[in-house]
């Protein structure tokens, strides 16, 4: 790929804060509450409160990429519309851009992109690059402008084999890549990505992830990317934000959530037959026994996996050895255990 | 940012005629069947007058002057905001959503973006009807008449398209509000049809679409109302609808503030 090519933020974006070095978002106790209406006997009904954003407190750096993640319900998808300006805050501070989303909602739409993955912002009934070329009006994009970043798009998501065709009659991993371009083509300096990936294939997710990768590396996008696909984070956010019922239980890498979590390393010996006995090595716990013996798993309390492979070796009849690093799904489905 | 702007709205409406164009049959047909109406509601006076001299004190030329003038100021209306209707569909599956996170009005995005072609052969239909029951009505032309026979159908085109947009307005806050909205709508228009005579004055106060054709054929036919309203009333139609419109973006900016979105 041609980093030099990559469709990069317009000036407008660039110099979005109104102070140098302003966080490209920033949400302090940020709250969102809908009044739900419940049936209490034949006629008469009652109003709930329910917080689906019950103080959030949030700030990401210009060129941050960020994973933002949390069970159904969890308040993702109302944070982020509500940093779009879509909804109206109920309570708390939030500026994106420097500017307050929801009265200010024109001038932030020219600074920020959105992709909602289950939404699309395309014309159904229009060839693909129509829908480019109307979105060059719909957010005032000088020519030149929206033509370098189109070119740039084109290439990078390969889109020249459905340009011409009707939207509706693109597959999923095609419109999303069209939907992406759709949202990068004014040069937004924060681009806000809702589920991108829900529903690719497996070669769709993967074209898709580097080139998201690719642009957060470039370092002048700011990404907010929410997901269930915790591949994704893996492979593009190096700062996570877990939340739950509508507050953020976790902020800060990867690593850190392992860390915290206590999730293992392990390794996984196949063996040419089973040991008489289970060997113990200090700092590795058997785990579990498959395959008549003929599998052993090793689960690695902080130790490295040097001294308990040699030690396997030593046993001799060791056929195979892997080490698998932490599960991500594992230790976020505890986090959401473990929330109240 | 008004020019670029305007070039947007545009764009959209055009490319929102492309988009319809896609389905050519159906379009056609669309436009044949529904171009009847009008029609059927002026025939529906004329049988009215085969049992009856007068309607409310009005010959059958004088209500047909009430009834074209109301029924093309509808389809001015309906052509132009008509599709805010589907607000609710909008609503409901939060596309809205999409909307709200472009640099544009909502209303002139929905407005623009759904702009119905197809119904603009009615409109066609509803002048050929206005300008005949002109002629029908045997008016006294002055210049002033002959000016507000060109302005009375936009001004109520207005006053009914107010209508629209603060009938839509309900769907922000009750998701299945597409009846509702046409009471008032298409109601209206029914309602405007006839001479404001027959109707109860509960009535006409609760819907004041005797803007809509009764006031203006008034003046145009140079009667004083037999209602007792001062004869400069049936000259304000604009005014009616300049008022209507501060009351629609009102309650419609009220409506998209109060828009909740879906679940992701």
């Amino acid at each position: 790929m041609n980093a030099a090519s990559f469709p990069s933020p317009s000036a407008t974006a660039r110099a979005a804060g109104p102070a140098a070095g302003a966080p490209a978002i920033s949400a302090a106790g940020l709250r969102k509450e809908f009044t739900v209406k419940r049936r209490a006997g034949r006629v008469r009904r009652t109003s709930h409160t329910v917080a689906a954003v019950a103080g959030v407190d949030l700030a990401v750096g210009h060129g941050e990429t960020i994973g933002y993640i949390g069970p159904n319900g969890a308040g993702k998808s109302t944070t982020l519309k509500m940093m779009t300006g879509v909804l109206a805050p109920s309570g708390g501070e939030l500026r994106v851009c420097g500017l307050e989303p929801v009265p200010r909602r024109k001038q932030l739409a020219r600074r920020v992109g959105v992709v909602f993955g289950q939404r699309s912002q395309l014309w159904w009934d229009l060839p693909l690059h129509e829908s480019f070329r109307l979105l060059r009006y719909v957010y005032a994009v000088p020519e030149a402008e929206h033509a370098r970043r189109l070119a740039a798009c084109r290439e990078l998501l390969d889109l020249g084999a459905f340009w011409d065709t009707p939207v509706r009659q693109l597959s999923l991993g095609q419109r999303m890549r069209g939907e992406i371009t759709a949202a990068l083509l004014h040069g937004p300096g924060v681009l806000f990505l809702d589920e991108p990936t829900i529903g690719l294939d497996v070669v769709s997710k993967q074209a898709l992830r580097s080139f998201l990768a690719e642009l957060g590396a470039r370092g002048d996008v700011t990404i907010v990317l929410t997901t269930h696909d915790l591949a994704d984070i893996e492979r593009l956010c190096p700062r996570l934000v877990v939340v739950d019922h509508g507050r953020v239980v976790h902020d800060g890498t990867l690593a850190a959530l392992h860390d915290r979590y206590g999730s293992r390393r392990r390794v996984v010996a196949d063996l040419d037959r089973p040991y008489d006995e289970l060997p113990h090595v200090p700092g590795a716990k058997v785990e579990r026994v498959e395959d008549d013996g003929h599998r052993v798993v090793f689960a690695l309390d902080g130790v490295p996996a040097g001294g308990l492979i040699g030690r396997l070796a030593q046993l001799g009849g060791l056929r195979d050895v892997a080490v698998q690093e932490p599960d991500i799904e594992e230790v976020v489905a505890r986090l959401y255990a473990q929330s109240p | 940012m008004a020019e670029p702007a305007r070039g947007a709205y545009r764009e959209l409406v055009r490319a929102q005629i492309r988009s319809q164009s896609q389905y050519r049959a159906s379009f056609a047909m669309d436009a044949a069947l529904t171009s009847c109406v009008s029609v059927l509601e002026i025939l529906a006076i004329l049988v009215l007058f085969r049992v009856t001299p007068s309607l409310g004190g009005f010959s059958v030329r004088e209500a047909v002057l009430i009834a074209a003038l109301c029924e093309f100021a509808f389809q001015i209306a309906d052509l132009a905001v008509g599709n805010i209707e589907r607000i609710a569909e909008y609503v409901r599956t939060g596309r809205m959503d999409t909307v709200l996170v472009r640099p544009l009005s909502p209303l002139g995005q929905l407005l623009a973006g759904d702009f119905p072609l197809r119904k603009a052969g009615r409109v066609v239909q509803g002048l050929a009807l206005y300008a005949a029951a002109l002629v029908y009505a045997g008016i006294d032309w002055t210049p002033a008449r002959a000016l507000l026979a060109v302005t009375a159908p936009v001004a109520a085109g207005a006053l009914f398209a107010a209508a629209f947009v603060a009938g839509a307005t309900v769907a922000f806050f009750w998701i299945d509000s597409g009846e509702f909205a046409n009471a008032f709508t298409y109601g209206g228009r029914t309602f405007g049809t006839y001479p404001q005579t027959i109707y109860p004055a509960w009535m006409r106060v609760l819907f004041g679409y005797g803007f809509a054709g009764y006031q203006p054929a008034l003046a145009l036919l140079g009667r004083p109302d037999p209602l007792g309203t001062p004869a400069w009333v049936a000259w304000c139609t604009p005014l009616a609808a300049a008022a209507a419109w501060v009351g629609a973006v009102l309650m419609w900016r009220t409506g998209v503030r109060h828009y909740r979105s879906t679940g992701s």
